[in-house]
């Protein structure tokens, strides 16, 4: 038997969830995004079913344009759906019941701030940090942003502006930002996407330490295949548009993961059915 | 010597050939001191008046920069009113550039008639004069924000208020420095415009005065503080521009730390 086994996740839960963090983090009920209207309707995102436990990782991947950002949008409050409802921590998504972190696909940093004001932007505006913003930001917080940039290796890059940053460095302190007020849901849109080889494996060890780390729901966006095997508990595919999840899936590799596990006959194996099943939703 | 210093020496050149051969000119061609007088007469003028100038000089500051203020205060409202909100933008930007296409000359006569002659007429000009460009801006800058940037702040749960405060407004700031810098010149030509027809202070009244007076020379020695009045302020807020924009040109200023 292939280390993805065929019982739905929801059934098994995986090892990260446990019995004592049952709650759902995410769960999306007949959700269903359309855009437009009439003739020129496009369907981004078919009626879709998701539940998402507390504390799992769950990576999505499908062909492009397929919704994936589309779910990431719907959970972040930053879309709702045309129909259906989608609950976060229990509640809906515009409620913000949870913390959330969010690295989108184009590393956005705000132009006028260097990236140590960047990363610092989550502790400005959420709760419990921001009581505390004006009275003692300085030391503490910028020790901290410090800390996290220093995990990137960006410590020296602190002062410097966005523009005087290169791409996979503005996707590192995306990273950051994403991290830095300790979120209870992570939503990654890619965050890797043009990093090199060997950059993209040392920050999926930092990203798999800190979620081991602190466990916090992560939701993936990725095209790379090999990127959510080694670092998710579970993985779905999704269709080509109109986008669906046609696959849903538990990985069962003990973590933490060492690098070289993608290299194993199990892992690849794995990755060639998950490459198959695209390929074939892609025609 | 470096790029900025020779510049800076090529300019003042310009400056002082201007004025070199405006004085040979003048002497060559025998012009008389009732027609042109000569920037050395002048700049005698301009010294020994300079106690009575003062007040005037004085009084032109503090209503050009009076209105100035008023008319950036209004224009900041009512450019983030109509920045931040979509319908208001669709429905008030024609308005504002028809306003805004409205000769102010114009309306100092309608001031003078509300508020009779003196401070309050000049006061009023500037400000009105310098309310549209700053609205017109800030709007734009506002309304032009890229979503992207909004939505990292939404993700994290910001009030519409605290993205006005953290993307918004920084992401306008360049467009609000280049509207400051056409709203102060254009505030002094409000309050000079002002003080020419109804006032019996400030720098336009004694070049009205003077001129019927045919003192040439003090008419010329106003213009002059007018043109270095501008300049002062001109140069205060490209100061400042560079100091809180200097991520849109990427300034030098801003270099590698």
């Amino acid at each position: 038997m292939n280390s993805i086994s065929n019982i739905p996740a929801t059934a098994l839960a995986s090892d990260a969830v446990t019995a004592s963090r049952a709650r759902i983090a995410i769960e999306l009920q007949q959700a269903e995004v359309v855009f437009g209207s009439g003739d020129k309707a496009v369907t981004a995102l078919s009626p879709t079913n998701l539940k998402l436990p507390d504390g799992d990782f769950l990576a999505l991947v499908g062909p492009s344009g397929c919704g994936k950002s589309t779910i990431l949008r719907l959970v972040s409050n930053l879309l709702r759906p045309s129909s259906g409802v989608v609950l976060v921590g229990g509640r809906e998504a515009s409620a913000k019941q949870l913390r959330i972190g969010m690295a989108f696909q184009n590393p956005t940093m705000l132009p006028w701030l260097t990236i140590e004001q960047n990363v610092m932007m989550p502790l400005k505006i959420v709760q419990p940090f921001k009581a505390r913003f004006r009275t003692e930001k300085t030391r503490e917080f910028r020790d901290r942003v410090h800390d996290l940039l220093g995990q990137v290796g960006l410590k020296d890059f602190a002062g410097h502006f966005p523009w005087q940053l290169s791409g996979g460095m503005l996707q590192r302190s995306n990273l950051c930002r994403a991290l830095i007020h300790e979120p209870d849901l992570l939503l990654l849109d890619e965050p890797f996407g043009a990093l090199d080889q060997f950059t993209r494996e040392e920050l999926w060890q930092t990203l798999q330490d800190l979620y081991l780390d602190r466990k916090p729901t992560v939701l993936l966006v990725t095209h790379d295949l090999r990127e959510a095997g080694f670092l998710a508990n579970r993985i779905c595919v999704m269709s080509a548009r109109p986008g669906r999840i046609i696959s849903d899936e538990v990985v069962n590799i003990p973590q933490p993961r060492e690098i070289g596990m993608i290299y194993s006959t199990e892992f690849v194996e794995m990755t060639q059915n998950l490459r198959e099943m695209i390929a074939q939703v892609r025609k | 010597m470096t790029e900025q210093t020779r510049i800076r020496m090529l300019s003042f050149s310009l400056l002082f050939g201007f004025f070199a051969t405006w004085e040979v000119l003048c002497i060559l061609l025998d012009v008389s001191d009732l027609v042109l007088p000569r920037p050395t007469e002048i700049m005698v003028t301009l010294w020994v008046k300079f106690p009575i100038l003062l007040p005037h000089i004085l009084q032109t500051l503090y209503s050009t920069l009076t209105g100035f203020v008023l008319g950036v205060s209004i224009g900041v409202v009512l450019g983030v009113m109509v920045g931040t909100s979509k319908v208001a933008y669709a429905v008030a930007y024609p308005l504002l550039v028809g306003f805004s296409s409205i000769p102010k000359v114009a309306v100092v006569p309608i001031f003078v008639l509300w508020f009779g002659s003196g401070t309050t007429p000049a006061i009023l000009t500037a400000m009105v004069i310098c309310v549209f460009p700053i609205v017109v801006n800030i709007a734009t800058g506002l309304a032009t924000t890229e979503p992207d940037l909004e939505d990292v702040l939404k993700t994290l749960g910001a009030s519409k208020s605290e993205i006005l405060w953290n993307v918004g407004l920084p992401r306008t700031m360049p467009y609000f420095f280049a509207a400051l810098k056409v709203a102060i010149t254009l505030a002094f030509v409000g309050a000079v415009l002002s003080e020419t027809v109804a006032s019996n202070r400030g720098i336009g009244n004694v070049m009205m005065t003077a001129s019927s007076n045919f003192q040439v020379s003090l008419v010329f020695a106003g213009l002059i503080i007018l043109a270095l009045l501008g300049v002062a302020l001109y140069g205060l807020f490209s100061w400042l521009e560079r100091r809180v924009t200097g991520w849109a040109t990427r300034g030098n200023d801003l270099a590698l730390s």
